[in-house]
């Protein structure tokens, strides 16, 4: 059963959380965000579980680190300039492989920036972020639906894959307000601990349990980070997700994600009704990034006589599109209109890029 | 026969890489002698710092997480939230709890988490090779003070415990030696308190344990010891203090 409710994106990613059997949540306070630390305040031990307003974003990364050890489903949110201080603590996560899910609700910077809605965190969450070789997968939710619904399968791939997950959002997304589905309280995910035999609960009938990430042997650190990367390999392979239109059609797609692929699904709906053969691809894992979705569109299997041209619309400066890139390798024309810093593509914007770049 | 003295069962049978004469090693004996009268290994979850004693975990027989540097006391606050039926003790050396890690430690005492630390002091960066501590005594020569400690260009010996003994959510917070083996035996009584307090529920507990380094003082053991009486117990006063 399930009803519907009015809530911000914000909220909702915190009300998909908690519907995910989320436990424990630490957060600092930072806008655009600040609705979502403050309804897990209220929400958080109505529902049983643990919620902290930590000292600083350090550590709430590093209280979700030690919720998540004791085998315990936890999360922090946070918006850009907070998201650079959780990197040291993102990497540790990734080092130990624990499961946490982590949402950044970007502004515009660099530096203090403002708080514009903006997408120019991209590669700090899609390339790492912190420091060592490790991945983190990148959930980008363009509704407040989806913005509930994708943290329940962000906890999922957390504990399947014993790895961080960032849930990218913009400050758009986190404020704006939509009625939205959500599960009933008594259909949620029984708040019960999952048992994980990795986890520390005290070595009761069992050998001790240590977390680490550090390996001084010789050879040791090599072969966890060949486990990691196998591990992503596995990631890569199984989990790119994203939403098409007009694929089989069109011959100027559209890459964009989040709220710009809202913006830019009206553009396509505008563009189609004079018939214009454009379409759409709004990755929904932004790491793993859909390239096998471009490899196939490129090779034929959507049987096109002329190879599409591909538009890259952010709210930043090229960083999408360096993923867009590598995913065409050559094999296609790749457009790129992006604004930050407060400035977002408009609908318009995108129809006159169109138009100019000759679809 | 009656048997007076044996291993802890908590503290596995292998050599440590500590140096000779350092502290690290005897607190970790106490330590465990502690759990296991305590009888509480089974339900204990320890964090081991960044910092000489980073691989403790590999000593000690029971549950340990890694934690970044500094950062064992948000580490520590959750797990206990989630888990207040277990132990929690966090290990931290000075660079740790009172120089990166100081946020942590002054909102995890101030939030009053039923959590037991165990603090060492030993006025100088071990693990990185003898660097200023924040607990480095005024004019300590240490590789990044080389003419001694100047309270002009870097401060007073940082006073952590007498910092936190004010908050009015600790409860206990007490300063002990390892310079003889009478300031040994009451080390391990401070320390038994403060894991005593988080079974009874008291609240934050804090041992601070001033303890021999003697490479990086660059000392034999004896006068380590020796100094700690002289010089470190003058600068931070031994006893109870909260
Ligand atoms: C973020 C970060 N900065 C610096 C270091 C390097 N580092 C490791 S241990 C340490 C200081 C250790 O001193 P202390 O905490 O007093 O413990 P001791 O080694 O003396 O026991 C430093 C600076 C690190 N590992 N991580």
């Amino acid at each position: 059963m399930s009803k519907k409710i009015l809530l911000s994106g914000n909220e909702a990613i915190a009300q998909g959380a908690l519907d995910a059997g989320c436990y424990f949540y630490a957060g600092y306070p930072i806008t655009p965000q600040n609705e979502l630390i403050s309804y897990m305040a209220a929400n958080m031990p109505k529902a049983g579980g643990v919620f902290i307003q930590a000292e600083s974003e350090l550590a709430a990364i590093n209280m979700v680190f030690g919720a998540s050890a004791t085998g315990t489903r936890a999360m922090t949110s946070s918006s850009s300039p907070g998201m650079s201080l959780k990197q040291e603590g993102i990497s540790y996560i990734a080092g130990t492989q624990l499961p946490a899910v982590i949402v950044n609700i970007m502004r515009g910077g660099p530096g203090l920036g403002n708080i514009t809605p903006a997408q120019s965190d991209y590669f700090q969450a899609t390339r790492g972020g912190g420091h060592g070789d490790y991945h983190c997968i990148v959930l980008a939710p363009s509704t407040v639906q989806e913005a509930h619904d994708l943290m329940p399968l962000s906890f999922d791939l957390a504990d399947k894959y014993r790895n961080p997950i960032i849930v990218l959002g913009d400050g758009m997304l986190g404020q704006m307000m939509e009625p939205i589905f959500v599960m009933r309280h008594a259909s949620r995910v029984a708040r019960k601990r999952i048992t994980k035999k990795w986890a520390l609960t005290g070595c009761k009938e069992r050998n001790p349990n240590v977390i680490k990430s550090l390996y001084l042997k010789e050879g040791a650190l090599e072969k966890l980070n060949l486990l990691l990367q196998k591990k992503y390999k596995i990631i890569k392979e199984k989990e790119q997700r994203y939403e098409s239109l007009h694929l089989d059609t069109a011959e100027v797609i559209i890459v964009a994600y989040g709220i710009m692929a809202r913006i830019a699904k009206a553009a396509v709906n505008k563009l189609r009704a004079k018939g214009k053969k454009v379409g759409l691809i709004r990755p929904i894992t932004l790491w793993p990034f859909p390239e096998t979705l471009i490899t196939q569109i490129l090779s034929g299997l959507h049987k096109k006589k002329h190879s599409p041209l591909f538009l890259v619309v952010e709210m930043s400066y090229g960083q999408m599109l360096e993923d867009v890139k590598l995913a065409v390798n050559g094999k296609a024309k790749v457009e790129f209109l992006g604004r930050a810093g407060g400035g977002i593509p408009t609908e318009e914007e995108i129809i006159s890029k169109i138009k100019r770049i000759g679809g | 026969m009656k048997k007076v003295f044996s291993h802890p069962r908590s503290l596995r049978n292998i050599p440590t890489h500590y140096c000779p004469g350092c502290g690290h090693g005897i607190t970790h004996r106490l330590i465990t002698e502690i759990i296991d009268e305590l009888n509480i290994r089974e339900r204990v979850i320890a964090i081991a710092p960044v910092g000489c004693a980073v691989i403790a975990y590999d000593y000690w027989d029971f549950d340990c997480s890694e934690a970044a540097h500094g950062r064992a006391l948000a580490v520590a606050t959750a797990i206990k939230r989630v888990r207040p039926e277990n132990i929690v003790f966090t290990y931290q050396g000075d660079g740790d709890l009172a120089a990166i890690g100081t946020n942590e430690t002054i909102h995890a005492a101030n939030r009053g988490e039923n959590l037991t630390v165990i603090f060492i002091n030993n006025a100088i960066y071990g693990m990185t090779g003898g660097q200023m501590a924040p607990t480095t005594l005024l004019g300590q020569r240490t590789s990044t003070t080389p003419n001694g400690r100047e309270a002009k260009f870097q401060g007073y010996p940082l006073k952590i415990s007498e910092m936190l003994a004010v908050l009015p959510a600790v409860k206990y917070v007490e300063r002990v030696s390892l310079h003889n083996p009478q300031e040994v035996l009451k080390a391990k009584k401070a320390i038994k308190q403060a894991f005593q307090n988080q079974i009874d529920n008291i609240g934050f507990s804090l041992v601070e344990i001033l303890s021999p380094c003697p490479t990086y003082w660059e000392m034999n053991p004896k006068q380590a010891m020796d100094w700690i009486r002289d010089a470190m117990a003058k600068e931070f006063p031994l006893g109870k203090i909260k």
